[in-house]
Parts: C-alpha cells; structure tokens; sequence
C-alpha cells in the first residue's frame, strides 16, 4: 500500500518522504525515546492517581468497582490497600446519585474524583456534570466551585456494540465552565490528570480503553511527582510542512504527523490555526459523529481565523454516521482506518476526488 | 389553657379527601389512615422489623406525646411550654420575613421588575422556620426553585435576595443565578435547584465532606449536618432514592425533608405515587422516617430538633415528611385552576403564622403589640431591600464572561499570564511514589 501512495506523489509538489511516514504511528515512537523508560497508559494514570492522593488529604476516587475489584479496568489498581476504604468509594448502581455526590462533595471542600466505567454511563449523571458542576460557578457568581474531575474510558472499544461505544468529546465540549481533557499517550495521561485534579473547576477526563495497555516512552521529567502539562495546550506530535492533520485521542496514533489536540475545551485554536497558516491545508480526524462534532468546531475556527490561508477545503475524517455495529468488519468501517486519514491527506492535497461523491 | 393547636385540628377533612382516586382496597393500611385533613400526630417509623437490620437507630420521641404531656402540665398555667418567649419571638420573626418577602416579590412580579420563573413559599413558612433554626451557620441547606425562604432563613441578607432577583450586580448570585438559583458560600446555602431531585445527591454530598472531614482529615468537632428540601413530585424520582440508599448506607450526617404540599403543579400527589405515605420510604432504606405535620412550626421544630442531634452523633440520617400547603400557585404564571378552592380556604384557615400568634398570646408568652412591633420591621426591612434593588446597577458588560471558572483567566492559565503548571508552586506536593 505505501507503494501505491509513493507513485502517485510524483507531480503534486509535495515531498515523497512526507508522504511514506503516514502509517501507524504507535510502534514508531519506540525509537524516538531517550531515557529508555516505557509506561503503560494504565500505569500513567494509576501513579497519577496516587500521587495526587499522597500530596493532598482532600482528593478522593468514587465510582463502580474503584476499590476491591481494584477498578473495572485496573487504572485505581492498588489505591484501596493504600488509602482506605474512605478514600477509595465502592458505590451502588447509581450514576446520577455518585456523581451528584461527588458534585456535593466538590461544593462543600473535597476533589473528587469520579469514574464512570465508560463515559456511556456518565449520561445517567449528565445532569449533574453540566447542570451543578459546569454552571455552578457562574450562577452563584464565584462562590462555589467544583474542582471536580470525572474520568473514564470513551469512545469505541472492540465489539462492544452500539451502547458502549460512543464518544462524548462533542456534547460535553459544547458547555462552557467545563473543561475537557483527552490524552493520548502516557505522558499526556499522566501530565493532564495531575493538572485536571488540581485544577478548580470541573474537568471531564476522556481516557480510551484501548489505548490502557500501550506504552509509550517516558522521559524522566515525566516520572517526577510534579509534572503537570497545561489544560487548553495542544502537542504538535511531529511538525508537517503540508497537511495539518488534527486528531485527539486513540487517533492521534493513525496518523503520524499530528496535532494531537489533548484538550477539546479549551481548543488550542492558536496552534490550529498557525500550523493550517503554514501548510495551508487541514484535515480533521475524530472517532464521534460528523455532525456537530470536534471536526466541525475545528473547521469552522479556522474558517473564521485563517480562511485567506486555505488553499483547499478543509477535510473532515469522522466516524460513520450509524450507532456503532457489532459484527467486526462493520464495525471496522464504522470508525476511522488509517486509509481513510491517507485518502483525506490526499484530497487535501491534490483534490483527485470530489468531495460530494465520497459519502 | 389547653394549646391553640388542638382547636384548629378538629377541622374536618377537606372536601377533596372524598373524590381522592386512592384505592382503600390496595393497601388496607391506607383506608385506616387519614392522610389528608393534617390532624396528624406525629408518626415515628424507625425500622424495627427487619430482622437482619445490623444498625442500631434510635427511634424518633413522638411529638405527640410530648405535646400531650406539655399541654396536661400547662393546665395549671405553669410554664411548661414548647418553647420561651425568646424562641417564639424568633421563629415568629422568621416567618414574618418570609411570608412578607413573598408577598411583595408577587407584588414586584406584576409590575415587571422581576422575571422568568418565581415560585414562592407562602404557607410552607413553618416548614423552613422550623428546620433551619436548628441549624449553625457551617451547616448546609439544598434546596429546590422554591429556595427564597430558605436562603433567608439561613441568614442570607433580604436585600441580597431582593437584589439577586431584581437581577441586579450587589445581589448574592450578583444577578448571575436568579430566583431559582440562590447560592450562598458564607451562609452555606448551596443553591437553589432547577430540576428536582437534582439537590438531593449535592446535600447528600455535602453530608458526605462532613462525614469525610471528621474521618479522614481527622477534624474531630466536624458535626456539621446538611438538610435537604424538596417536594412530594421529586419523591418519585431516582436521585431520591439512590440517595436515601447510600446516605443510609454510609450513615451521612443529612435531612431529608420532604414540603409534601400535595401538588406538582398541577398534578395531584395521590394521582402520581403508588404509595402517597413518603415517609414509609425511610425503613424501606434502614432510616427512620418521620410524618409531622408542617402547618405546625412547633412540631416541626421538635421533630427536626430530634433529627439533627441524630445526625450530630453519627446516627446517620432521617427522611421527615412534612405535610403542608402552598398559598399560591406553583409559580407566579400557573392559574392555579386545578385546585379545590374548598382545600385552599381550609388550609388558609391552618395559616403557621396565625397558629404561633395564637399559641404565643394565649399561652401568655408575648403581648399582640410585641408582635405588630416585629410586624413592622419586618416590613421596614422588606421596603429597604426593595429600595436598595431598585438603586442598585445592572451587571456591566464585561460581567457576562466573568465566573465561569474559577480560574481567573480560566484555562489553566494564572494571574500573571503564564500558564499554572509552569508556575513551581502549584507542581509542588508531598506526594510520596
């Protein structure tokens, strides 16, 4: 397949090597590291954890199977033997209920930190998250805050069908006084959740389950107990001089030359836009829906900010527009592939298809 | 001189009891308890047949009795009364504050300078009063849209609340929350709801930091208890329930009092619940739960007296349902077609004011002129804050992006420009890896 892009590079005055470097891009970063220490995402997030519940008596994890069961996905594996059963709460059933309390909690002194076991749940508690976490500060002018954080793995996972599957970075991204976090590697997992749990306001921390077991190269910065990475800062993985891809998340690691967005609200719209202002070309890559999605908030920024720079529309990759199917090969077409993030580059570039038709 | 309350109890039932829809032959418990008409004594249900039950509560003193005793002791004048001429006189003040307050927000309503949703608290007065007496000021109060006399119960300033609805800047929300969103962080009132049911897992939150505070941070006096208030529709919704079940479960320092008016807006209580007797849904959770009757600020008084040293100890909570009446209707833009004026005047009749005005003059506890005194400065205050709503300045315009974090720059970004985690002070911690 490489071979096939390499061949039709030739006229379009683009660098052939640029082209060959779009393939998967998680086995690449191996090479890249320098101290030679890997971590697991899942370790990123469990050493975050306990690290900011070592540092400060007030931050407590709440949620299903958090405690005994050592976490439904083993991120707060370990916490309970070290923290007790009053800082590591095993609840009910009850999503609206613990994330409410959570929520009381946050008003009242505490940092909570509340997992749902996929961000699918976290729509029985929607309540709670938008309307008496997001808009609390404003509405009691100040007052009361909510330094809350709400974790959870989001978006697809494999096979695990239509109620299990979707992902939330739009509808939580789409309501001021929340902000919105998703990591893709171990050192954005471990940066951003030290950053959401001490930050004062309510942070809704997208997480990928499948992404929990792959490891990434960490620096020895990264492993000091103080890191933090800035909320509302995007990471230019590698710079490009000819496509600006945009991606969050588990697809950041389609496509190697990526802005990897790390943060949904804020959106780092300078970095954006500067990158697009450069290469003149942007293709926005996420694993929700198309309508009303990241993409579409990206496009329209940059529409807005750098429109004279545009020398091609903007391409937007998404997932496909069905709950998701269960049966392997459909659900492989429901969500982006790296070919479709090729062909996208390619269309940004050359325009060889028509956009209309490609539906 | 037996107490004012006995003679308003003999009332009969209202007409509406008659074409209730209430089937006697469901429950046969329900057809031997007279459920409207609040005549009520007081009924503790503590669970005490639950075999398994593993936690030990203390049962709830019936109200009841105490009143009895009280009323047979003061026969011969003595003064063993529910309460001293000081309690009486604040609780009468309380209440004054919120019955006039409301009536000149209904006032202020119609002539435009309020807005949006009002929904006011006139005849729930005892309800409020009696509850939030009780309480210090670290305690907490969540309440529902209904939530003016609970702020000021609580001590927030009139002209705070006045201003806040007006929707001007030196309001306690400054004009941000509105009629239905009171906050408060000095007075602990931690809002003021839209959706019902939304309060009750906050409240049940805010008893769990006290729980937590005592626990793990080792704050060994932290007593603080959390009352939540809501109504008799939110009683059938599924927050409601998954917090009476962990509240039990962990044994929270928190209130639940259900302001069982009988009617969501237009929908009758008994046309809604199953089972219209709330506070059977206590036991059914491990906690005791509690019937009294809310028209009365006495009963009430003692009862949530009862339940807030309770949660003091550490016995964890209580469901109190208080069984009252709205005046008006659910907001200042509902009719109000669907209730029986029958029910209305019957209730009107069982004003709290008027009942603790003639428990105080009859027990000789207070002259009528002390009480027009309070009367009249009540209205003072009233007039003020509506002065000082009027006076006061709209937000400016840069106030409409303000708060919405409490970041000042919001994103993570500091005072000073750079970004917070660049700053060494907030990366710096004890953590121990």
């Amino acid at each position: 397949m490489w071979g096939i892009i390499r061949q039709k590079v030739g006229t379009g005055g683009i660098s052939a090597p640029s082209m060959q470097r779009i393939r998967p891009a998680v086995s690449a970063w191996r090479s890249y590291s320098s101290s030679g220490k890997e971590m697991t995402v899942r370790d990123a997030l469990n050493s975050a954890l306990d690290e900011e519940m070592s540092a400060d008596p007030k931050v407590y994890v709440m949620g299903e199977e958090v405690g005994e069961y050592q976490g439904a996905y083993k991120i707060t594996k370990g916490l309970l033997d070290k923290y007790g059963p009053e800082r590591v709460v095993d609840t009910p059933i009850t999503e609206a209920g613990f994330a409410g309390i959570g929520v009381g909690s946050a008003y009242y002194g505490l940092r909570p930190v509340i997992e749902f076991m996929t961000f699918n749940f976290s729509m029985q508690a929607i309540d709670h998250i938008i309307n008496s976490a997001a808009k609390s500060n404003y509405m009691s002018a100040g007052q009361i805050n909510v330094p809350i954080v709400f974790r959870g793995p989001n978006g697809a996972a494999a096979g695990v069908g239509a109620q299990h599957s979707q992902c939330y970075a739009a509808w939580y991204a789409s309501c001021p006084g929340l902000k919105v976090l998703a990591p893709y590697s171990s050192e954005d997992a471990r940066g951003l959740l030290k950053a959401a749990i001490r930050d004062p306001d309510p942070v809704v921390f997208l997480e990928n389950e499948l992404l929990y077991g792959e490891s990434f190269p960490v620096s020895a910065e990264v492993l000091d107990s103080s890191f933090c990475l800035p909320i509302g800062k995007a990471k230019i993985e590698r710079a490009g001089k000819d496509v600006t891809i945009t991606a969050f998340s588990k697809m950041v690691g389609y496509a190697l030359k990526v802005i990897n967005l790390r943060s949904i609200r804020p959106l780092d719209r300078a970095t954006i836009n500067a990158s697009v202002r450069k290469t003149n070309r942007l293709v926005t890559v996420e694993e929700g829906f198309a309508q009303h999605g990241v993409g579409a908030e990206i496009c329209t920024s940059v529409i807005e900010d750098s429109f004279g720079y545009l020398d091609a529309p903007v391409e937007r990759i998404s997932g496909a527009d069905v709950p998701t199917p269960y049966a392997a090969n459909l659900e492989r077409m429901a969500f982006p592939q790296v070919e479709d993030i090729v062909r996208a580059a390619q269309r940004a570039c050359f325009r060889s298809v028509p956009m209309a038709a490609a539906a | 001189m037996s107490s004012a309350f006995s003679a308003i109890n003999t009332v009969q039932r209202p007409p509406h009891a008659s074409v209730s829809q209430e089937n006697p032959s469901v429950s046969p418990l329900r057809s031997s308890l007279p459920f409207l008409g609040s005549n009520h004594k007081l009924r503790p249900n503590s669970l005490h047949k639950n075999g398994a039950s593993i936690r030990r509560q203390s049962s709830i003193v019936a109200v009841s009795d105490v009143v009895k005793e009280k009323k047979t002791k003061s026969s011969s004048s003595l003064p063993n009364l529910l309460i001293t001429k000081q309690e009486g006189l604040v609780l009468y003040e309380d209440m004054i504050l919120g019955r006039a307050f409301e009536d000149m927000c209904a006032q202020m309503y119609y002539r435009g300078k309020m807005f949006g949703f009002v929904h006011l608290y006139n005849g729930q007065e005892a309800v409020s009063t009696g509850f939030i007496k009780q309480l210090k000021k670290e305690d907490c109060v969540v309440s529902t849209y209904r939530d003016h006399v609970h702020a000021l119960s609580k001590g927030v300033p009139a002209r705070a609340v006045m201003s806040e609805l007006f929707g001007k800047t030196t309001g306690c929300c400054r004009g941000q929350g509105g009629s239905m969103h009171m906050f408060s962080g000095e007075h602990n009132v931690l809002g003021g709801f839209a959706f019902i049911g939304e309060g009750i897992p906050v409240a049940t939150g805010a008893a769990f930091t006290s729980k937590y505070k005592r626990e793990v941070l080792k704050e060994a006096d932290c007593d603080h208890v959390t009352m939540a208030f809501f109504g008799d529709g939110t009683a059938n919704n599924g927050q409601f329930f998954e917090c009476l079940n962990m509240a039990a479960l962990w044994k929270l320092p928190i209130i639940f009092v259900v302001e069982n008016n009988m009617w969501a807006i237009g929908m009758s209580h008994l046309r809604a619940t199953s089972d219209p007797q709330i506070y059977k849904k206590g036991p059914a959770f491990g906690m005791p739960g509690v019937h009294v009757d809310g028209m009365d600020v006495l009963k009430v008084r003692e009862v949530a007296q009862e339940a807030v040293a309770r949660a003091r100890r550490g016995d964890g909570p209580t469901l109190v349902e208080c069984e009252t009446y709205r005046f008006r209707g659910h907001s200042l833009a509902d009719p109000d077609e669907l209730r029986d004026p029958a029910e209305k005047a019957h209730y009107a009749t069982r004003d709290p004011i008027t009942a603790l005005k003639k428990y105080m003059i009859e027990n000789n506890l207070v002259e009528e002129a002390e009480l027009k005194a309070i009367e009249k400065k009540i209205d003072e205050v009233v007039e003020e804050a509506v002065e000082f709503a009027e006076a006061s300045p709209v937000p400016v315009r840069s106030q409409l992006l303000e708060n919405v974090f409490a970041d000042p720059k919001g994103f993570g970004i500091a005072p000073d420009g750079r970004y917070r985690c660049e700053d060494p002070k907030f990366t710096e911690g004890t953590a121990h890896v």
